[in-house]
Formats: structure tokens, sequence, C-alpha cells
């Protein structure tokens, strides 16, 4: 399954992935309208210090501990994809306490949001990877 | 054809569901539990009260889910006895059921201690189902005074169910502090704190003396008035079925980590039974949802002829109040770290080079790393442990043990 | 504070209707020209920092940035330009050489521009380079006048060593050091893609390169940084460096800011120390002490690669380019006043040396009247803007081109002349650590390798319009040129008709 990957050597810790991925998201047809005295809240959040960087966003893994500790099942595998039903979720963030990478965090709403590979939004592909500068995140079979 | 009989409708059933799918298409499933409902998620009952959800929508599967699993459902109907030799299950009807595998995922009941007076109050409530949740919403009015024994998991997740809808809640625990089984001094006094400002009432290291009409009196002679009291002061795994059989119980049924009771062809999952710690290898019950699915799943995949352990579970919980989160895991032993800042708590405790356990208030991001370094066993010498102590960071691990976390 | 004589020269134009505050421009500016005001909630920019290098126009993502130049101005003067006036508060200010880098910018005559290219109409019919085989291989090396045979009556294979070219393109010579190590990776993975030459320049060769080493070109220069005798086999050739178009007269200097680690070993010099490569080398004053040197490098490598001599285009070029030949390399290249550098003294790069139109034509000229022109392949380079270029650089006798700046505008290099200060947002001349990640050689190879396709099109279309079908038939063709606008001198250096003629 393509799944995006992450290399923390071309990382300029620019942070343009986590803005692409809050536009992608917002619903918004301009980046200026979606964003302009916004507050982000992407999917995909770089950490960085002492010159190292990365970006880190949902692995989509085989044995999602996410999907299967859910309460509500508002997490699911779909064609490999874990995708959350925000509607299902309470916000129980049950999923932040499974989650090993800590990929998974809170919505404005209250219930939780994670990266869905832009399946479900306008982009249709993963918009970290589009906007990366650097192919430092990029998006292939391994 | 093989024959899976699972009796339970909750975590531990899907999941054994979706296990024994994995590895077998065409066996036949039965599925027996007490509760005619369709499958459904029982921590989602306060969020049913609180309007954060809805009976459609605290469906724990969707609403194919057993026609799609090719599941014979039984809905509403009672496992009375398990006969080991023949291989059978009785219903309350007498109805016997053939199995080959069978898992046994009965949960567990509340336990109402013998209270003075409580059997003359109308109004008195377990929270622990569906139908609880409903039959107490339906007596709650704005004018309620609503009283909840138990200062724990499920008795403050019904008061926050409850708060908005009724004129007062006081809450009466034993205890010295809330949730005590979760949270420290410090982190107990912070949610109490909290959840008093939001208008409830606490009165610890007390109990109910005796119920009178419409008041309480609690040991220390103070009263409480009342008209709905949930009793919420813990729970029983039910395990009648697999102990009256001879099947090895402690305080619930004992599984190994492929989830088998001491019965052949019999298993168990879930908050009916006993199950190691990995971090410390100590048996214990570890009653929660996402241990009940994964519990489930792996009996599933080993009745269905696959190999799975389970041997990761740790005693954890994830639980908020009116939008204030806690997100607690494994033991507290060892040394500690804390931080306080405001209503942000953090503290972490480790011993031997290994992270024990930890409880986070307030800001709970990216606690799941905390987890996965419990569960792992991980060697803090590996790491670098200030970091992790500042914020759960995967900046803390080594270059290469990043490349495998993001690049493969 | 003492006054600041100096205005910038450009500025940074902000869309606040436009600008998210993703701080993106901060965060990519070495130069610190842009930061986040947390009290005002916006983005603030100081353009006296700013070096025009594009980085955070092109990472904007909102396309709210654009520098502009200034519209303030001195009092009109056409003879103490603003440009004089600012050097001289510059100089009066820090009493030093003024340093500058990339080529010389200055409205000087371009030849290129002046010269039209021929195309076949009604006698010789055009080929189309889509529908028929063209050739665009080069040989380099120099061509056996005659056949030789043993006693037994066999031929000889007298044929000395050559480079093999899939196109009449190489990479010219920029030492690791003057560029990034992310620089030389993407130019030594596009040379072997594209079957030519990318040369180390001279600052020796970092040894994870050894691998592209058939498609190497090593460098030998004043200062013999990081010679030795593996590195002197590890590439298809060897160049000696006697002058570079830039600063021809004097020689390299890498700061010992930029000798970091990797550097210092890949020199063999401490690190921390400044590199400076004597003006001569101290071996060589006569066309005899160069033959040594030749002849010393081909006993070095077993006479197995041919050795090239690159000079600088100065005033007796063809002389000088006589004696190269008869010296005994196999290759001659010619650097013209326009090529670029790291770093050199501002009035050296705009006012010394000659046009590499000129150089190449009268070298070309003065080899074939001395019979000698075989002896050698002559490079040029020194500006080789496109396509066109090339053409007409073989056209007047090239065989082939050295191209650099164009190399490293592919890579991301927006000309702005600030390589010497060592923070190169594009992550090309610079090392530090965190800018030099910037370039990733994956991209970076990868637009090396379109720019020389494109080209390498370009030329076979260009080609098949005159009728030629092979690269060696328009070498030093200049029938196929015409010059507009030269006088008859220029014509006459150039040897080529004025249009219409």
């Amino acid at each position: 399954m393509k799944r995006i990957y992450v290399n923390e050597k071309w990382c300029l810790g620019c942070h343009l992935c986590e803005y692409y991925c809050a536009f992608a998201n917002s619903g918004k047809d301009s980046m200026v309208k979606a964003l302009k005295n916004v507050t982000i809240n992407p999917r995909i959040r770089i950490e960085e210090r002492g010159g190292i960087s990365f970006a880190v966003s949902c692995r989509h893994c085989e044995e999602p501990l996410c999907t299967k500790s859910c309460i509500t099942g508002a997490l699911s595998v779909n064609d490999g994809v874990i995708q959350i039903d925000k509607d299902k979720c309470v916000g129980c963030y049950t999923c932040i306490l499974t989650c090993p990478y800590g990929a998974i965090v809170p919505s404005e709403t209250g219930a939780i949001q994670k990266c869905e590979l832009c399946m479900n939004n306008s982009s249709g592909t993963p918009a970290c990877v589009a906007g990366c500068p650097n192919k430092a995140i990029v998006f292939e079979e391994k | 054809m093989s024959k899976y009989v699972i009796i339970g409708n909750s975590a531990a059933a899907i999941g054994c569901v979706e296990g024994i799918r994995q590895v077998d298409q065409k066996g036949e499933i039965t599925l027996i539990a007490s509760e005619p409902h369709h499958t459904y998620s029982r921590p989602l009952i306060s969020y049913l009260l609180y309007g954060k959800t809805d009976e459609q929508r605290m469906k724990y599967r969707p609403n194919d889910f057993y026609k799609k699993n090719k599941v014979t459902k039984r809905l509403g109907e009672t496992v009375t006895e398990i006969d080991k030799k023949q291989k059978t299950v009785t219903l309350k009807s007498g109805e016997k059921i053939q199995y080959e595998k069978l898992l046994v995922a009965t949960g567990s009941n509340p336990f109402v201690p013998p209270m003075e007076g409580l059997e003359n109050v109308k109004n008195r409530f377990s929270f622990m189902t569906l139908d609880d949740a409903k039959a107490l919403d339906k007596t709650l009015k704005k004018d309620t005074k609503a009283l909840v024994v138990g200062a724990g998991l499920i008795g403050l997740k019904c008061v926050e169910g409850i708060l908005d809808k009724v004129a007062t809640v006081d809450v009466v625990d034993l205890a010295d502090r809330i949730l005590p089984s979760i949270l420290d001094e410090t982190g107990s006094d912070l949610v109490k704190k909290f959840l008093e400002s939001k208008g409830v009432k606490f009165h610890l290291k007390d109990s109910v003396e005796k119920f009178e009409k419409d008041k309480v009196v609690l040991k220390s002679k103070k009263t409480v008035d009342f008209d709905v009291v949930v009793i919420a002061v813990g729970v029983r795994p039910n395990i009648s079925l697999v102990k009256d059989i001879d099947g090895k119980c402690h305080r619930a049924i004992i599984t190994n980590n492929k989830c088998e009771t001491s019965i052949k062809d019999i298993y168990a999952a879930g908050d009916c039974t006993e199950s190691a710690d990995c971090a410390t290898g100590d048996m214990k019950v570890m009653a929660l949802l996402p241990n009940a699915y994964m519990q489930g799943e792996t009996a599933g995949i080993n009745m269905a002829g696959g190999t799975k352990l389970y041997e990761n579970a740790i005693p954890m919980n994830a639980i908020g109040f009116f939008g204030y989160h806690m997100i607690t895991a494994g033991d507290y032993v060892g040394q500690t770290y804390e931080a306080l800042d405001g209503e942000n708590y953090k503290k972490l405790f480790y011993k031997d080079n290994r992270l024990m356990g930890f409880i986070m208030i307030g800001d709970v991001m990216r606690a799941g790393i905390y987890t996965s370094l419990i569960k792992n066993k991980t060697d803090l010498t590996t790491i670098d442990f200030e970091l992790i102590k500042e914020k759960p960071q995967l900046m803390a691990f080594s270059k290469k043990k990043r490349s495998e976390f993001l690049a493969k | 504070m003492a006054i600041d004589f100096l205005y910038p020269e450009y500025e940074i134009k902000r869309d606040r209707d436009k600008c998210i505050c993703c701080r993106v421009c901060e965060r990519q500016c070495a130069n610190e020209a842009h930061w986040y005001d947390a009290e005002l909630e916006m983005m603030m920019c100081d353009s006296a920092k700013c070096v025009n290098c594009h980085r955070c126009v092109s990472l904007c993502p909102t396309r709210a940035l654009k520098i502009v130049k200034t519209d303030h101005t001195f009092k009109e003067n056409a003879n103490w330009t603003g440009e004089h006036i600012a050097e001289i508060y510059r100089q009066a200010g820090t009493g030093g050489v003024l340093l500058s880098s990339m080529g010389n910018p200055k409205k000087y005559p371009i030849y290129w521009d002046k010269m039209l290219i021929n195309a076949s109409q009604v006698t010789n019919p055009p080929i189309d380079p889509l529908r028929e085989p063209m050739e665009t291989k080069v040989f380099l090396g120099a061509k056996p006048g005659k056949v030789e045979f043993n006693s037994k009556g066999e031929i000889k294979n007298n044929l000395p060593p050559q480079l093999k070219l899939e196109v009449p393109i190489m990479f010219s010579a920029m030492s690791y050091g003057s560029i990034s190590y992310n620089a030389h990776e993407s130019l030594a993975r596009a040379a072997k893609e594209l079957g030519t030459f990318y040369n180390t320049g001279e600052g020796g060769l970092h040894e994870d390169f050894y691998k592209y080493g058939a498609n190497t070109i090593v460098q030998v220069a004043s200062g013999r940084f990081g010679v030795h005798k593996d590195y002197l086999n590890a590439g298809a050739a060897i160049e000696i460096k006697m002058g570079q178009g830039a600063k021809p007269g004097i020689g390299g200097h890498l700061p010992g800011i930029k000798v970091r680690e990797d550097i210092s070993r890949t020199r063999m010099i401490p690190e921390g120390s400044d590199a400076i490569s004597p003006a001569p080398h101290h071996d060589i004053y006569s066309i005899e002490d160069l033959r040594q040197l030749v002849y010393s490098l081909k006993e070095a490598s077993d006479y197995k690669k041919p050795v090239i001599v690159k000079i600088a285009a100065v005033h007796n070029v063809a002389a000088i380019a006589s004696g190269i030949a008869r010296g005994g390399a196999d290759i001659i290249a010619i650097d013209g006043y326009r090529g670029g550098t790291g770093a050199a003294p501002t009035r050296i790069r705009d006012n010394v040396g000659i046009p590499i139109e000129l150089a190449l034509a009268a070298v070309d000229q003065r080899l074939r009247e001395e019979g000698i022109r075989n002896n050698v392949s002559i490079v040029v380079g020194g500006s080789i803007r496109s396509s066109a270029d090339v053409v007409k650089a073989i056209a007047l006798g090239a065989d082939a081109v050295y191209i650099a700046t164009s190399a490293l505008m592919a890579l991301g290099c927006h000309l702005c002349r600030s390589c010497q200060k060592g923070n190169c947002n594009w992550g090309i001349a610079t090392q530090r650590p965190e800018l030099v990640r910037r370039l990733n050689p994956d991209i970076g190879y990868k637009r090396l390798v379109n720019l020389v396709t494109a080209w390498n099109h370009e030329i076979k279309e260009i080609m098949g319009g005159m009728g030629i079908n092979s690269i060696e038939s328009l070498r030093g063709n200049r029938l196929m040129l015409r010059g507009i606008g030269l006088t008859e001198k220029e014509l006459s250096i150039l040897g080529i008709k004025h249009a219409g003629e």
C-alpha cells in the first residue's frame, strides 16, 4: 500500500506541510481564505530541535492500536487507510492514549482528527507531500 | 465447517468475530447475548446522556455487521450453563447449542453492596448498560437532585452525563479522593476542583448509612437530599459460567496469552477475565474496551486456527469530563517526575531504566508515545529521557529508531 | 550609531492581504530578513538584509511576496552612477577589497547575441531530428594525424585517450567547498545519467563520489588541494587549472569558515584554515614547465587519461593556446570573462579578461593556421546560457562547452551573487548543514538532467534546420554563422560574415 514516508535528512523544518495539510482539510478554495488569521491545527506536525526536524503523521499501521482501541467504532480501516468518522467520535481520546507515534490530535470540535491521506478532501492526494519543497515527505509503495 | 459460539455482544465479542473472520471466512458463528440490542459501546452511555452521541451513532459496528460477517445472532437470550464434555451451551429456554470453540465474553455486573433503606428508594440505578442509561434519563428533570454513590470512573462519567440535566449532583465515596484507581493525590485534587467548579458536590471519606425518603444519611451524619440515586461503587466480573464447570478463576476468569481459559476449547476475553500485565507480569483484571477488543480478536484468531498472542496489555485509561481530559497508563511505582502547570499536570513513574506508568491531565497530546514506552519496556538509556520528560516526542529516540518509525 | 550611507538596493514587498503568517519566509531566510512580530501579529522584514535570492518568494504558499528594485535614487548622474556611489560608501566604511560572486554582470557586448544561425532552404534540405538519426556525441582528446604501422605492417592503435560525451556539454569546475556536498552529488549523478562529465574543481574529490569516477574530471590547481595519486586516477581525465574567467591572474580563495570537517579531509588541509590558491603555479613559469606538469600527470595516470589545460580568456589567448597544444595537452579549456565564481574581487571580475566568443574564434583560427588544431580539443565556458549559445560556440570552433552557472540555476540558484557570504539559501554555495540540506540531490540531479536533455533536443532541432546531422560537421563551420551589428574588426576576429553577405 502507498504510504507517507518521512526522511528527516531532507526536512527543512519549513512547516509548509502543516499549512498545506490545514488548507487541504479546510474545505476552502484558497489558502488565504482558509488560513488567514487562523491558528492552524494540522494533521501532520513537525518536531524540531537543534537542527533536526521531521514531520509526523499517521503511519496507517497494519495493526492499528487506535482502531482496535476506539470505543465508538469511529476509527476504521478502509483499503489500508485508517479513517475517522467524526460524527461518531465522542472525543474520549483513547486513540491518543494508544497511538505510539502521537499522530492523532483533537480537532476544534472535540472529536479527534488524523491524517487520512487526503482521501476525503478536495486535494485527493496527500497535500503535505505535494507541498514539501524538498521531497522529505513522499507518498509511495515500499 | 467449524462451529463458533460467542457469549457476549460487546467489544470482546465483536473483536472475536473479526478475529475469526481474519482466518476463517466460512465457519458458523453464533453470538448469544442477554441484551437485545445491536452491539453498542458501553462506555458511551454517559455520552448518550451528555448528548454527544445517540443510539444510532453509539452502535459499535455498522448495522450490517452481523450480516457481513455471517453471524447468527441470538440476542436477548441468556446462557445458563456450559457443558464442557458435550461441548454445548444451554440457553434459558433449555435449548442447547453445540460449539467447537467457545468464547466467554460475559463482561461484568455492577456490584451493589447492601445499604439500609435502598430497597425503598424508587429511583435507584446502576450505570452499566444502555437500558440503565435510558431508564435513568427518563427520571431526570431540571429540578432533580441526583446522588451518585462512587467517585470512580463509572460514577464520575455518569456525573458528566447528567450534570447539565439536573439541579444538583452529590457524589459520595468512601475513599479520600476521587478516581483513586487512575490518579494520584495531586491529580485527584485537580480533577475534583475542576468538577466542583462545574457544580458537583463531593462527600469524600464518607458513605451511606441509610436511605430515607428523599434524603440520605451519611456515616458522618450529614444528610443529603436526593430524588435519584446511582450506585456506582464497583463491578464484579461475570465468571459463573466458567467457574461452575471448574474453569480456573480468581477474581475473574484466568486466561493465558492466547486468551484460553483452563478448559479446552473455551476462551474468554474482556472484563470477565484476568490476564497478564505485560509491564509487570502480574495477573490483573484490565477492564477497558481496548483490552477487551484485542483479547477478543486474539481469541478469535486462535479459535479459528490462526496464531496470535496478546501480550502487551497494560492498565491504561483515557477519560475526560466536560473537555478536561486525563490519560493514564501503567503502574505507579518507582521514581517520579512531576510537572504541574495550571490545569495541566503530568507525572511519570520510572524504575530500573524503564517507564512504568504516567498520569497526564489537561494536556494529553501524544500520550501514546509514553504508553508505547511502557508496553515496549523501552530501555530509557537508549532514548533522551530529558526530552521525554519535557513532552512525549519522537525526537527523544535515536536517529535510527526515528527512521524505523517514519521512513520504513 | 554610525550613519548608514546605503539604502537597500532591493525591497521586500509583502501583500498583507495574502500573507497568512506561516513564517516560511522567516524560517527559510538565512539572512534573517524576515521575522514574526507576535505583538503586531504580522510578518516584518528588513530589506537591508535581503540579497534578492527569491527563496522566500519561491516558498511562500500564497505568493504574498516579491522583491523589487528600489526606486530610491541618488540624484541622476550619468557618470557617478548609484552603483559607483554605493561602492565608494561601502569601501569608505570598510577599507576592504570589494568581493563579488558569479559572473561579470556588466553591460559589455554579448557576441552570442550578435550572431545568427543559418537554416537550409530549397537546395539543401533540412533534417527532421524526430525522424532521422542526429548525432550529438563528441569525443574529446588529441586525434592522430596519420596512420602508423608496426614492423609487421599491422596498423598501430595510436589513438590517445579520449573522453566520450553523449552530449556536447559538460559541467565545469566547481570545488567542493565553494559548492555543497549535495550540489556535487547532483552534478555527479546528472553527469552519469547524461553520459557526460562533471569537474571536481580544485578542492579534491570527496570519498563518497569516487564511484562516479567514470564521469568525473579531476582538477589540479595551483593550491594542489586534495591532489594525490588515487585522486588523479579516480577520474576520466585530469584538468590543470591555470586560470579562471572570473578572476584571471589570481587564485581561488576559500575562507576557513567553509573548511569544515569533510572539506578539510577532502582538501587535505587543517579544519578552519583558509584555502588560498597561489596566483601562479609555482612550478610553472613557461610552456616548458607546463609541459612538465602535463607529462607528470600523464605519467601518474599511466597515459590512460586525457589531460586538460584550463585557462582564462585573456588578451593573448591564441598564442597561449598554441603553447598549450604544443605542451602536450589533449584538451584546452578556455573560460571567458563572464564565467562564474564563488568569490572574486569585484574589480577583477568586472574588468579583467575578454569575451569567450572572441577568444574561441581566435584560438581555433590560430591552431588551424598552425596545423595543430587536431592535436587538441577545445572546450569553452564562461556564460553559456542556452542551447543556441552551444550551437554558436561549436560553429565557432569548440568541440564542446562547459556550463556551470546554468547548471547551478537548474539547482535553484537565482543569481543573487552572494556566494561569498556562505549563506546560500538554496543549499548550493554554502557549507552550513541546515542550508546544504535544502538541496536534495534526488531533485537536483533530475533538474540537471532535464536541462541538458532539453538543450540537446534543441541542438538537434537547430542542427536539423541547418541540414547537419552530426555535431562533428558543425564544429568550426563558421559559414553557419552571420554577424549582426558587428564591426569589420569584430567580424574578422570571429571569422564570420555579416548578415546579408
